[in-house]
């Protein structure tokens, strides 16, 4: 958004990975204390210290706020999806020993690892056939007790399909999704969080892209009291290319984060990743952290990845930092942007020379800074259901705004 | 018949070294139908008049008035200054992300006249405008103003003067940057728009040479945050021949 005043003020400038400027050429004479891909991992939560909230994964998140799913007992049984049967696309509950458990990722933090340790299902998500394809996966009725659960989607080589993740209703969870993506496939799996106000979602995602495979990951979030998606992707086989994206609407009160990760790990592997948020309320928050790890065996890579924050109202505060760890020479191109800019005026004054009114014009101006992301979702009813989403949390701006006035009676 | 009149108006902005006066008592009426050139040299406030009469924030009206049709403009809001029937045609148009041009002109329009255009009318009309300028079809799907050459930015200023109709257009240097081809196109579009409704122009330029396509009824001289003198047409051609070293030497004393 070029014509905001942009400044990464809003970061943390505590992060040892900070700092990182000269990122452009690829080259930069600063090695990180541990790499991005050393962390400890376990699936096991007794290994695990209790959060203290100083931990580099939680540092920015409110801990405290749900420390039953950090460290109480979880409900780990099969809850209700609700999905439209669809030709290639198979939904099924599979016990611990399935073999694809495991196959991608495992915890770094101690919520996921909780999950882990609890769940006694799994939901698996089995997508077969080269014909394009969308489905609609719907978890409405989680409930207010604490929940750990844990998910598959797997698109077998060469099959095509866009799987929609859809969260409403209550729900206090913390889950794991593993995505693995077989060779020359091509998957999209969006998730969208539009739980009820009070809800916690904790999720990490892991994916694994194949050869020559291609996955798009988006990831909606716009309803719920704090919604944490991590998304971990590693591009495993030659010529794999991801795009991740992110939309995020943060009211009063609403902590919206997403810490992402994308580990090249094979030769000539491409990733774009695109976040944007709006912030709006007092104590609106929302933390992007994007790791990028281009590794030894990854040359020829071609890697960027991006933030950008607008800011509607006072009392806001939008953490946005990104972090690039290159491991070899020979890559195509790496870089980074953030941003995080307040409504500019002058745009705001062109569009009101022009007759439109105040509010119409901060509408406008929000629906197309957040339209980039919607746009590139590649699902038209999605793409609109999002549109007329984010018209709803702009109608709530105005009442931040201009409360109406209390009537007497 | 429309007028727009400014009578001793004096304005200031705030700067990081205080308060700084820029117009300076400036007095001028528009009627309907006229076209009043304001030449002056670099930062002697034109702008600044164009700015104040479009409502820009920035710039505070001390004193005076600026009236539409008997109605005090200055304590309208932006928006209600456009639908009043007032036209800036900016000097460095603002790029808007995200928001077609398309999209741009018809909620312009719709909140203009207070209710959406007929759709199939609105498309016709557009289309014709944009072809009449010569602008890409292309241009309808991109964002407003962004990637814009800096002629291109003016003919978009263009099309939506003729789409949106005003009473009154202020045009502020929108001949600067533009090669001769695009001067006439810009030039014929004004014109055009003026035959079709008849509105008043306020042509702000440095230069002479966009009054040889836009003819104008009245000259002004501006330096130094007032009309320093007016005349009619061969005013500009004095003014091309002697610069405007003759109204600076006073205006540099102190
Ligand atoms: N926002 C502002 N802050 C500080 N100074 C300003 C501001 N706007 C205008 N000025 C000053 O006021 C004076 C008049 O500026 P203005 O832009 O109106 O001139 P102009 O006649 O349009 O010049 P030009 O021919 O270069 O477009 C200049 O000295 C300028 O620096
Ligand atoms: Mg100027």
């Amino acid at each position: 958004m070029s014509a905001a005043p942009t400044s990464t003020t809003a970061a943390l400038p505590t992060s040892e990975q900070h700092g990182i400027k000269a990122h452009s050429d690829g080259r930069f004479g600063f090695v990180p204390v541990q790499t991005r891909n050393d962390r400890f991992k376990s699936v096991d939560v007794a290994d695990f210290a209790p959060v203290t909230g100083r931990e580099a994964v939680w540092k920015l998140s409110p801990v405290a706020k749900f420390t039953d799913l950090t460290a109480g007992e979880l409900d780990g049984a099969p809850y209700d999806v609700a999905s439209t049967p669809t030709d290639g696309v198979a939904i099924d509950w599979v016990g611990r020993d399935d073999a694809r458990i495991g196959s991608v990722g495992a915890p770094e933090e101690r919520a996921a690892a909780n999950a882990w340790t609890s769940f006694e299902k799994a939901l698996v998500i089995t997508i077969t056939g080269e014909e394009d394809k969308e489905i609609t996966v719907t978890r409405a009725q989680l409930g207010t007790g604490p929940r750990g659960a844990h998910a598959i989607i797997e698109a077998r080589p060469f099959s095509r399909a866009t799987i929609i993740l859809e969260n409403t209703g209550d729900a206090r969870i913390t889950e794991n999704l593993e995505i693995i993506v077989g060779e020359s496939a091509h998957l999209t799996v969006v998730s969208l969080q539009e739980w009820n106000t009070g809800a916690v979602h904790l999720a990490n995602h892991f994916a694994s892209v194949g050869r020559d495979a291609y996955l798009k990951h988006v990831v909606v979030s716009l309803g719920g009291s704090i919604v944490r998606v991590n998304p971990s992707v590693r591009l495993a086989g030659p010529g794999s290319d991801t795009d991740l994206f992110g939309l995020y609407f943060a009211d009063a009160g609403q902590h919206l984060e997403q810490q992402v990760y994308v580990h090249h790990d094979a030769a000539n592997s491409r990733s774009r990743v695109t976040y944007k948020g709006a912030l709006q309320g007092t104590g609106a928050r929302t933390v992007w952290i994007g790791d990028v790890l281009i590794g030894r065996n990854a040359p020829g890579t071609d890697s960027y990845e991006q933030n950008r924050n607008l800011v509607l109202t006072e009392g806001t505060r939008a953490d946005s930092i990104p972090n690039l760890e290159i491991e070899t020479g020979d890559i195509k191109g790496a870089g980074h942007a953030s941003a995080t800019g307040r409504f500019d005026d002058e745009q705001l004054f062109y569009l009101q020379s022009r007759g439109i009114t105040e509010d119409e014009a901060r509408r406008l101006v929000v629906r197309g800074f957040l339209s980039e992301i919607v746009q590139h979702i590649g699902s038209k009813p999605l793409e609109d259901r999002l549109q007329a989403a984010i018209e709803a949390e702009l109608r709530s701006t105005d009442e931040v705004r201009a409360p109406a006035p209390t009537e007497e009676n | 018949m429309s007028v727009l009149e400014i009578k001793d108006l004096h304005v200031s902005v705030e700067t990081d070294q205080g308060t700084k006066q820029i117009l300076k008592g400036v007095n001028l009426t528009i009627n309907e139908g006229e076209i009043h050139a304001i030449m002056g040299p670099n930062g002697s406030g034109k702008s600044t008049l164009a700015y104040t009469i479009a409502g820009h924030p920035k710039y505070h009206a001390d004193s005076g008035s600026i009236l539409l049709d008997g109605e005090e403009v200055l304590t309208m809001t932006v928006d209600q200054r456009a639908r009043a029937g007032l036209f800036l045609a900016m000097q460095y148009p603002v790029e808007i992300p995200g928001v077609t041009v398309t999209n741009f002109l018809r909620t312009a329009k719709t909140a203009i006249d207070g209710e959406a255009p007929a759709i199939r009318s609105w498309i016709k009309d557009v289309r014709q405008s944009m072809t009449n300028l010569r602008m890409d079809k292309s241009f309808a799907e991109r964002n407003v103003n962004e990637g814009f050459s800096g002629g291109e930015k003016k003919r978009n200023e263009i099309l939506q003067l003729e789409l949106l109709k005003p009473k009154f257009a202020i045009l502020d240097e929108t001949d600067s940057g533009l090669d001769v081809d695009a001067l006439k196109i810009v030039s014929e579009g004004v014109n055009r728009a003026k035959a079709n409704t008849g509105l008043g122009i306020l042509l702000i330029t440095h230069y002479t040479r966009i009054l040889r396509y836009i003819e104008p009824d009245f000259v002004h001289v501006f330096v130094n945050g007032r009309i320093a003198e007016q005349g009619g047409p061969e005013l500009a051609d004095r003014l091309e021949d002697e610069g405007y070293d003759r109204f600076l030497v006073d205006s540099n004393v102190g």
